[in-house]
Protein backbone atom coordinates (compact mmCIF):
# COMPACT_ATOMS: atom_id res chain seq x y z
CA UNK A 1 0.00 0.00 0.00
CA UNK A 2 1.82 3.23 -1.11
CA UNK A 3 1.85 6.11 1.78
CA UNK A 4 -0.13 8.82 1.50
CA UNK A 5 1.75 12.58 2.41
CA UNK A 6 1.76 13.61 5.96
CA UNK A 7 -0.59 16.85 5.40
CA UNK A 8 -0.74 19.42 8.04
CA UNK A 9 -3.28 22.23 7.18
CA UNK A 10 -2.12 23.58 4.21
CA UNK A 11 0.72 21.49 3.54
CA UNK A 12 2.08 18.01 2.54
CA UNK A 13 5.48 16.58 3.15
CA UNK A 14 6.23 13.71 2.02
CA UNK A 15 8.82 12.92 5.15
CA UNK A 16 7.00 12.14 8.15
CA UNK A 17 9.88 12.87 9.75
CA UNK A 18 10.83 16.24 11.51
CA UNK A 19 13.84 17.20 12.96
CA UNK A 20 15.55 19.71 15.23
CA UNK A 21 18.41 22.13 14.70
CA UNK A 22 19.40 22.23 17.89
CA UNK A 23 22.71 20.80 20.08
CA UNK A 24 24.73 19.85 16.86
CA UNK A 25 28.48 20.32 17.79
CA UNK A 26 29.07 22.46 14.45
CA UNK A 27 26.70 23.72 11.85
CA UNK A 28 28.08 21.12 9.04
CA UNK A 29 27.28 18.01 11.39
CA UNK A 30 23.94 19.58 11.66
CA UNK A 31 23.72 20.08 7.73
CA UNK A 32 25.06 16.75 7.25
CA UNK A 33 22.36 14.90 9.40
CA UNK A 34 19.40 17.15 8.51
CA UNK A 35 20.29 15.82 5.05
CA UNK A 36 20.43 12.37 5.75
CA UNK A 37 17.05 12.23 7.49
CA UNK A 38 15.66 12.94 4.20
CA UNK A 39 13.20 15.64 6.77
CA UNK A 40 11.47 18.61 5.08
CA UNK A 41 10.52 20.55 8.19
CA UNK A 42 13.31 21.68 10.71
CA UNK A 43 12.34 23.44 13.92
CA UNK A 44 14.34 26.58 15.34
CA UNK A 45 14.15 29.12 18.45
CA UNK A 46 13.68 32.32 18.31
CA UNK A 47 16.30 34.12 20.39
CA UNK A 48 17.68 37.92 21.11
CA UNK A 49 20.18 38.81 18.82
CA UNK A 50 23.35 38.17 20.54
CA UNK A 51 24.92 42.37 20.18
CA UNK A 52 27.89 41.99 21.71
CA UNK A 53 29.12 39.42 19.25
CA UNK A 54 27.81 40.28 16.18
CA UNK A 55 30.34 37.65 13.92
CA UNK A 56 28.29 35.08 14.65
CA UNK A 57 26.88 33.31 12.05
CA UNK A 58 23.31 32.93 11.26
CA UNK A 59 21.36 29.73 11.36
CA UNK A 60 20.31 30.93 8.16
CA UNK A 61 23.36 30.88 6.13
CA UNK A 62 23.22 27.26 6.63
CA UNK A 63 19.44 26.08 6.36
CA UNK A 64 18.37 26.05 2.85
CA UNK A 65 14.99 27.38 3.16
CA UNK A 66 14.38 26.83 -0.39
CA UNK A 67 14.79 23.24 1.00
CA UNK A 68 13.73 22.94 4.27
CA UNK A 69 10.36 24.38 5.88
CA UNK A 70 11.20 26.11 8.97
CA UNK A 71 8.98 25.69 12.13
CA UNK A 72 9.94 28.25 14.76
CA UNK A 73 9.46 27.28 18.43
CA UNK A 74 8.31 28.69 21.22
CA UNK A 75 11.01 26.73 23.56
CA UNK A 76 11.82 28.54 26.74
CA UNK A 77 9.09 29.95 27.61
CA UNK A 78 7.31 29.66 30.60
CA UNK A 79 3.90 31.20 30.09
CA UNK A 80 1.17 31.90 27.16
CA UNK A 81 2.38 35.36 27.10
CA UNK A 82 5.75 35.11 26.13
CA UNK A 83 4.85 32.03 24.05
CA UNK A 84 2.38 34.26 22.21
CA UNK A 85 5.63 37.26 22.15
CA UNK A 86 7.78 34.38 20.36
CA UNK A 87 5.08 33.54 17.79
CA UNK A 88 4.20 36.61 16.87
CA UNK A 89 8.19 37.50 16.70
CA UNK A 90 9.34 34.47 14.96
CA UNK A 91 6.46 34.91 12.26
CA UNK A 92 7.90 38.09 11.78
CA UNK A 93 11.54 36.23 11.30
CA UNK A 94 10.58 33.72 8.89
CA UNK A 95 7.19 34.88 7.51
CA UNK A 96 5.28 32.08 7.76
CA UNK A 97 2.25 31.56 9.97
CA UNK A 98 3.15 27.94 11.51
CA UNK A 99 4.44 27.51 15.27
CA UNK A 100 5.85 24.80 17.45
CA UNK A 101 3.66 26.35 21.06
CA UNK A 102 5.52 25.37 24.16
CA UNK A 103 4.70 26.52 27.10
CA UNK A 104 7.17 25.09 29.70
CA UNK A 105 5.27 24.22 33.05
CA UNK A 106 8.72 23.02 34.92
CA UNK A 107 12.41 23.05 34.51
CA UNK A 108 13.25 20.05 35.77
CA UNK A 109 10.46 17.67 33.80
CA UNK A 110 9.85 20.33 30.69
CA UNK A 111 6.73 18.98 30.54
CA UNK A 112 4.17 21.38 29.30
CA UNK A 113 1.56 23.32 30.87
CA UNK A 114 -1.32 22.81 29.32
CA UNK A 115 -3.54 25.66 30.55
CA UNK A 116 -1.32 28.09 29.36
CA UNK A 117 -1.45 25.99 26.48
CA UNK A 118 -4.88 25.99 25.56
CA UNK A 119 -5.09 29.31 26.31
CA UNK A 120 -2.20 30.69 24.14
CA UNK A 121 -3.81 27.75 21.22
CA UNK A 122 -6.95 30.07 21.08
CA UNK A 123 -5.30 33.18 21.31
CA UNK A 124 -2.74 32.06 18.37
CA UNK A 125 -4.96 30.59 16.39
CA UNK A 126 -7.14 33.01 16.08
CA UNK A 127 -4.71 35.58 14.96
CA UNK A 128 -4.05 33.06 12.22
CA UNK A 129 -1.34 31.10 12.80
CA UNK A 130 -0.64 27.69 11.95
CA UNK A 131 -0.71 25.86 15.98
CA UNK A 132 1.51 22.62 16.88
CA UNK A 133 1.03 22.42 20.22
CA UNK A 134 4.03 20.45 22.16
CA UNK A 135 1.71 18.45 24.89
CA UNK A 136 1.46 15.78 27.39
CA UNK A 137 0.61 12.05 26.47
CA UNK A 138 -3.26 13.25 27.81
CA UNK A 139 -6.20 12.57 25.47
CA UNK A 140 -8.36 14.71 26.61
CA UNK A 141 -5.23 17.71 26.84
CA UNK A 142 -5.29 16.94 23.08
CA UNK A 143 -8.91 16.72 22.51
CA UNK A 144 -9.26 19.98 23.92
CA UNK A 145 -6.31 21.67 21.43
CA UNK A 146 -7.50 20.27 18.47
CA UNK A 147 -11.13 21.83 19.52
CA UNK A 148 -9.36 24.85 19.94
CA UNK A 149 -7.88 25.11 16.47
CA UNK A 150 -4.62 23.07 17.07
CA UNK A 151 -3.27 22.21 13.20
CA UNK A 152 -1.88 18.92 14.94
CA UNK A 153 -1.47 17.67 18.27
CA UNK A 154 2.24 16.82 19.09
CA UNK A 155 2.27 14.60 22.52
CA UNK A 156 5.65 13.97 23.92
CA UNK A 157 6.73 10.34 23.88
CA UNK A 158 8.62 10.82 26.94
CA UNK A 159 10.28 14.43 28.68
CA UNK A 160 12.37 16.18 26.14
CA UNK A 161 15.51 15.17 25.38
CA UNK A 162 15.40 12.09 27.89
CA UNK A 163 15.78 9.48 25.38
CA UNK A 164 13.11 6.67 26.70
CA UNK A 165 11.45 6.01 24.32
CA UNK A 166 7.52 6.10 24.25
CA UNK A 167 6.47 5.79 27.55
CA UNK A 168 2.79 5.31 26.99
CA UNK A 169 2.19 3.66 24.05
CA UNK A 170 -1.26 3.01 24.97
CA UNK A 171 -2.34 6.66 25.54
CA UNK A 172 -0.30 7.80 22.24
CA UNK A 173 -2.68 5.23 20.55
CA UNK A 174 -6.33 6.52 22.20
CA UNK A 175 -4.91 10.14 21.15
CA UNK A 176 -4.54 9.20 17.55
CA UNK A 177 -7.64 7.13 17.75
CA UNK A 178 -9.69 9.44 18.64
CA UNK A 179 -7.56 12.51 16.95
CA UNK A 180 -9.42 15.16 14.62
CA UNK A 181 -5.76 16.48 13.02
CA UNK A 182 -2.50 15.20 12.53
CA UNK A 183 -0.78 13.12 15.95
CA UNK A 184 2.67 14.14 15.73
CA UNK A 185 5.53 12.37 18.81
CA UNK A 186 7.71 15.15 20.16
CA UNK A 187 10.07 14.21 22.26
CA UNK A 188 11.60 11.41 24.31
CA UNK A 189 12.47 9.28 20.90
CA UNK A 190 16.38 7.89 21.91
CA UNK A 191 17.11 5.45 19.22
CA UNK A 192 15.31 3.88 16.05
CA UNK A 193 13.54 1.37 17.71
CA UNK A 194 11.60 3.62 19.44
CA UNK A 195 10.40 6.21 16.35
CA UNK A 196 9.21 2.52 14.80
CA UNK A 197 7.41 1.78 17.60
CA UNK A 198 5.69 5.29 17.40
CA UNK A 199 4.99 5.02 13.95
CA UNK A 200 3.92 1.41 14.47
CA UNK A 201 1.35 3.26 16.96
CA UNK A 202 -0.51 4.59 13.52
CA UNK A 203 0.75 8.29 14.54
CA UNK A 204 0.99 10.93 11.30
CA UNK A 205 4.56 11.65 12.56
CA UNK A 206 7.63 11.86 14.50
CA UNK A 207 9.72 14.86 15.69
CA UNK A 208 12.88 14.77 17.45
CA UNK A 209 16.53 16.77 18.01
CA UNK A 210 18.67 15.33 20.67
CA UNK A 211 17.88 11.78 19.77
CA UNK A 212 19.87 12.77 16.31
CA UNK A 213 21.94 15.27 17.32
CA UNK A 214 23.19 13.89 20.79
CA UNK A 215 24.05 10.80 19.05
CA UNK A 216 27.67 9.26 18.93
CA UNK A 217 27.72 9.87 15.02
CA UNK A 218 24.89 11.92 14.35
CA UNK A 219 25.10 11.97 10.53
CA UNK A 220 24.33 7.92 10.55
CA UNK A 221 21.69 8.42 13.57
CA UNK A 222 19.76 10.80 11.34
CA UNK A 223 19.96 8.34 8.48
CA UNK A 224 18.52 5.26 11.11
CA UNK A 225 15.72 7.59 11.76
CA UNK A 226 14.93 8.11 7.97
CA UNK A 227 14.42 4.40 8.13
CA UNK A 228 13.24 4.11 11.32
CA UNK A 229 10.06 6.36 10.33
CA UNK A 230 9.33 4.63 7.30
CA UNK A 231 9.78 1.53 8.93
CA UNK A 232 7.10 2.21 11.62
CA UNK A 233 4.87 3.67 9.43
CA UNK A 234 4.63 0.52 6.43
CA UNK A 235 4.36 -2.23 9.44
CA UNK A 236 1.44 0.03 10.57
CA UNK A 237 -0.02 0.23 7.17
CA UNK A 238 0.91 -3.58 6.39
CA UNK A 239 -0.95 -4.63 9.62
CA UNK A 240 0.98 -6.54 12.42
CA UNK A 241 -0.16 -10.45 13.10
CA UNK A 242 -1.85 -11.05 16.17
CA UNK A 243 -0.19 -11.80 19.44
CA UNK A 244 -0.20 -15.31 20.39
CA UNK A 245 1.08 -17.11 23.70
CA UNK A 246 1.54 -20.26 21.85
CA UNK A 247 3.89 -21.19 18.19
CA UNK A 248 2.33 -21.64 15.32
CA UNK A 249 4.57 -23.48 12.37
CA UNK A 250 5.89 -21.77 9.60
CA UNK A 251 6.26 -24.77 7.75
CA UNK A 252 3.82 -27.31 6.54
CA UNK A 253 3.06 -30.34 8.75
CA UNK A 254 2.86 -32.96 5.85
CA UNK A 255 6.01 -34.97 4.91
CA UNK A 256 8.15 -33.97 7.69
CA UNK A 257 10.95 -36.88 7.61
CA UNK A 258 10.14 -39.79 9.65
CA UNK A 259 6.96 -38.92 10.17
CA UNK B 1 18.27 59.14 25.12
CA UNK B 2 18.66 55.53 26.81
CA UNK B 3 16.23 52.58 25.56
CA UNK B 4 15.98 48.81 26.64
CA UNK B 5 17.39 46.97 24.17
CA UNK B 6 17.04 43.03 24.51
CA UNK B 7 16.94 43.68 28.11
CA UNK B 8 19.75 45.87 29.04
CA UNK B 9 20.19 50.25 29.07
CA UNK B 10 21.47 51.16 25.62
CA UNK B 11 22.15 54.72 24.45
CA UNK B 12 21.28 56.11 21.38
CA UNK B 13 20.43 59.32 19.42
CA UNK B 14 16.86 61.10 19.65
CA UNK B 15 14.33 60.19 17.05
CA UNK B 16 16.16 56.85 16.42
CA UNK B 17 13.59 54.32 13.76
CA UNK B 18 13.95 50.71 13.67
CA UNK B 19 16.17 50.91 10.13
CA UNK B 20 18.51 53.12 11.76
CA UNK B 21 18.96 51.08 14.87
CA UNK B 22 19.53 47.87 13.39
CA UNK B 23 21.82 50.01 10.41
CA UNK B 24 24.17 51.25 13.99
CA UNK B 25 24.40 47.77 15.27
CA UNK B 26 25.52 46.08 11.99
CA UNK B 27 22.06 43.88 11.96
CA UNK B 28 20.59 42.84 8.82
CA UNK B 29 17.30 43.46 8.96
CA UNK B 30 16.44 40.43 6.77
CA UNK B 31 17.13 38.46 9.31
CA UNK B 32 15.68 39.37 12.63
CA UNK B 33 12.41 39.98 13.73
CA UNK B 34 11.76 43.27 15.57
CA UNK B 35 9.54 43.94 18.84
CA UNK B 36 8.59 48.09 19.70
CA UNK B 37 7.01 47.55 23.29
CA UNK B 38 5.59 44.50 23.65
CA UNK B 39 4.45 45.15 19.86
CA UNK B 40 6.28 43.39 16.92
CA UNK B 41 7.16 46.06 13.98
CA UNK B 42 6.30 44.40 10.27
CA UNK B 43 9.69 45.07 8.25
CA UNK B 44 8.01 47.42 5.98
CA UNK B 45 7.57 49.69 8.94
CA UNK B 46 11.05 49.81 10.30
CA UNK B 47 11.28 53.20 7.82
CA UNK B 48 8.69 54.52 9.80
CA UNK B 49 9.06 53.88 13.54
CA UNK B 50 10.45 56.02 15.95
CA UNK B 51 12.38 54.89 19.46
CA UNK B 52 11.42 57.29 22.01
CA UNK B 53 13.32 57.58 25.15
CA UNK B 54 12.62 54.59 27.82
CA UNK B 55 11.35 52.33 24.67
CA UNK B 56 11.82 48.71 25.23
CA UNK B 57 13.40 47.02 22.09
CA UNK B 58 13.86 43.38 21.07
CA UNK B 59 16.09 42.31 18.74
CA UNK B 60 15.11 38.36 18.07
CA UNK B 61 16.48 36.03 15.52
CA UNK B 62 16.43 32.05 14.99
CA UNK B 63 18.85 29.90 16.42
CA UNK B 64 19.29 26.36 16.69
CA UNK B 65 16.74 24.43 18.51
CA UNK B 66 14.58 21.12 18.69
Amino acid sequence: MPDSLLTIADKSFSSRLIVGSGKYATNEVMVQALEASNAEMITVAVRRVNLSDRSRESLLDHIDTSKYFLLPNTAGCYSADDAIRAARLGREAGLSNWVKLEVIGDEKTLFPDNEALLDATRVLVKEGFVVLPYTNDDPIACRKLADAGAAAVMPLGAPIGSGLGIQNSNNIRIIKEASTVPVIVDAGVGTASDAVIAMELGVDGVLMNTGIAGADNPVEMAEAMKFAVKAGRLAYLAGRIQRKMYATASSPLEGVLGS
Amino acid sequence: MTIVLNGDAFETVEQVTVSRLLDTLHIDPRRVAVEHNLVVVKKSAYDLTVISDGDAIEVVNFVPGG
